[in-house]
């Protein structure tokens, strides 16, 4: 069996927060992510779904070494990267980079296409094949910009074809995964597909691995292999794409599957759906036992005290539920 | 009878430094009461400019408006784009009602829920302050607020993004309006508390018997609440029909296009998105002909370059549905696949 690109195990990340007003000094943590294990192979794509506030960016960024991990492992190529300095990450990121949701914040203003491709390369001391702009150029026009654009700055394009060059910029080195964080959901409808589909033959080109953390099921499902579901900072079901979208076996998984709109009237007049009652709880003061249970329309009251654990129902099916939904086959 | 909001002809331009931006273009449709209207485009194809033009929100002087938009109220009917500026403000709120999609930066921060609730009530109502709280208590019971009694005392911080939005439908309801404009009303929302805000939309039309425009760029929103559904690109409506009609028999490239484009969630085989090229025109300077033309690509089997030179005209395909393209009935069974 071949080797995973990404293997995090336990993973945990916990923020700081003053409880009280100025002057308390209450201390409380807001567990981003308690406890999260995900494997990544090569040429796989792993969707990390969740509602806002679930800990999927958090997880993407901690991945990453953005973030400090609070506890767990994080395995990259074998190797356990979790302890190591920033200045031992640095030669490691080139092997793994991250595409931002928001192709106007990620991109520096007053720097050109050129430059914002460019400096990966001046970062990492590498001097491509052929000569930077040349290979510049090549990335560009294998991301659908035209190479003639090099000296232009990012308010000259399009929201799509920024988001080009955050994919231009990921891919430069040549990376083995790419964290791609919401990478198409501030652009517009027509657009996603261009940039899905990019992202999709990029992935087969190179080889690529992907950690897509989005919250939009319908992209996740079309392009993802695995999908993993998280709910305030926990993973509640782990599984391959067709068993997770066929047959979902955790409650909140259902949920969120039912409210996700269909673009089609007639199934969506006839679909059942569960409408989850409330909000999402606040993450500073998770509910005691399974977090999901203030929500969740099958709650017990062993629910409400006892944790359940992520276990495998399936082969490749795990979800952590006390009272999971029948399999449907 | 007439439908309760005709729109005819309207036109939208603002004057600015680089030339005429055309925002929306010769738009003409009608919404009754108890009808859903869904208004679908990409971002500048007009759908929010069109609906603040019906609201009066505008500046008249920097803005120009052409065409007339009728409501047709028990008390005769009234053309809010003629009308005097303080006749259509006393139509705000009570006759037409406006939820945006940022819940948060339409309530003011420093009032509380009941007093913003209250106010919106009392502008047509006789009644003192805690008259108008006790019915925003009320309101807010409607849409489904827990513990409203007491939350009428908070403020908009302390709601959650869907609470925040149940406030806001609760304002716009609260004079018991005919007309509701919901605005992207569920964007920035997760999709479990975008299902709740949709049923409580249905409901509440129910409800008040209102007819609602949806603004919005999902067209899976679209599939799930619209009775009609207009498609607008570049300003101009190029579809315009009954929901089934566009999603199953859709008669503009665009929209044919828009609907290959978007992932479902209930369709695994895994097949690669079909993209529309390119990108939408700059609303200055529009070209020539059918603008959506250079991202079209049925545009060259249609004769004599004429989507390049004529601009098409929104001609009735079929009984009630509308499309503004030069395809024949043949090419365009061919353009949908066959169907």
């Amino acid at each position: 069996m071949t080797q995973p690109v990404l293997k995090i195990t336990g993973l945990k990340k916990h923020f700081p927060v003053s409880t009280g007003g100025v002057f308390s000094k209450g201390k409380g943590v807001v567990k981003a992510v308690d406890g999260v294990d995900l494997e990544i192979f090569p040429g796989q794509t792993i969707g990390l779904v969740g509602e806002s506030g679930c800990g999927k960016t958090t997880v993407g960024r901690t991945v990453l070494k953005l973030y400090e991990p609070t506890a767990g492992t994080i395995e990259f190529n074998g190797e356990d990267i979790t302890k190591l300095t920033p200045k031992q990450m640095k030669p490691r990121r080139a092997q793994m980079q991250m595409i931002f949701q928001d192709p106007f914040a990620s991109l520096n203003p007053r720097q050109t296409v050129g430059t914002l491709i460019g400096n990966t390369f001046d970062i990492q001391k590498i001097t491509p094949e052929g000569g930077k702009v040349e290979e510049i150029q090549r990335l560009m026009k294998r991301v659908g910009l035209n190479p003639e654009h090099i000296n232009r700055y990012p308010h000259e394009f399009s929201g799509g074809q920024r988001q080009r060059i955050g994919v231009a910029r990921a891919i430069a080195l040549k990376p083995k995964l790419i964290v791609a964080d919401e990478p198409v959901s501030a652009l517009d409808v027509s657009i996603q597909a261009q940039v899905v589909n990019l992202l999709e033959d990029l992935q087969e080109e190179f080889n690529l691995s992907y950690l897509f953390v989005a919250h939009d099921l319908s992209v996740v499902q079309h392009i993802s292999d695995r999908v993993v579901v998280m709910y305030l900072g926990k993973v509640m079901e782990d599984a391959d794409k067709k068993d997770l979208f066929l047959n979902p076996r955790h409650p909140y998984t259902k949920a969120l599957l039912s409210a996700v709109p269909v673009p089609d009237p007639k199934i969506g007049r006839a679909r059942e759906r569960i409408i989850l009652q409330g909000d999402l709880p606040s993450p500073v003061n998770p509910p005691a036992g399974c977090v999901f249970n203030t929500r969740c329309w099958k709650v017990q009251d062993k629910c409400r005290t006892e944790v359940p654990e992520l276990v495998q129902i399936q082969p490749g099916h795990k979800i952590a539920c006390h009272f999971p939904e029948p399999a449907s086959k | 009878m007439s439908a309760f909001l005709e729109v005819k002809n309207l036109t939208v331009s603002f004057p600015t430094e680089d030339g005429l931006v055309q925002a929306s273009n010769d738009i003409s449709f009608s919404v009754d009461r108890g009808e859903t209207l869904a208004v679908v485009g990409e971002s500048g194809s007009g759908k929010s400019v069109t609906s603040l033009a019906i609201m009066g929100l505008h500046n008249r002087k920097s803005t120009n408006i052409n065409g007339s938009a009728i409501l047709n109220l028990e008390s005769g009917p009234i053309d809010v784009i003629s009308a005097p500026e303080d006749q259509v403000r006393r139509l705000r709120g009570k006759a037409m009602s406006m939820i945006f999609q940022d819940p948060m930066s339409a309530l003011h921060p420093y009032y509380s829920i009941g007093d913003q609730l209250s106010e919106a009530w009392r502008l047509y109502n006789k009644g003192d302050k805690k008259a108008g709280h006790k019915r925003a208590t009320e309101m807010l019971e409607l849409v489904g607020i827990p513990d409203a009694s007491k939350r009428v005392k908070e403020f908009p911080h302390q709601f959650s993004g869907g609470m925040r939005q149940r406030v806001m439908i609760a304002m716009a309801l609260i004079n018991n309006p005919s007309l509701l404009i919901a605005d992207e009303p569920t964007t920035a929302l997760d999709v479990t508390v975008q299902s709740q805000i949709l049923q409580l939309l249905k409901d509440m039309q129910k409800e008040f018997n209102m007819a609602v425009i949806l603004i919005t760029h999902d067209l899976g929103v679209v599939a799930e609440v619209a009775d009609r559904v207009n498609v607008m690109y570049a300003g101009k409506i190029v579809e315009q029909g009954v929901a089934d009609g566009i999603y199953y028999k859709p008669d503009h490239p665009y929209t044919i296009g828009l609907l290959n484009s978007i992932p479902r969630v209930d369709q695994l085989e895994g097949k690669r998105l079909i993209a529309i090229p390119g990108q939408p025109p700059s609303l200055i300077n529009l070209p020539q002909g059918c603008s959506f033309r250079k991202r079209c690509t049925f545009a060259d089997q249609v004769a004599d370059n004429l989507c390049a030179t004529l601009a098409p005209s929104l001609d009735m395909k079929e009984n009630a549905h509308f499309s503004r393209c030069h395809l024949t009935e043949k090419q365009l069974v061919a353009a949908r696949g066959g169907k």
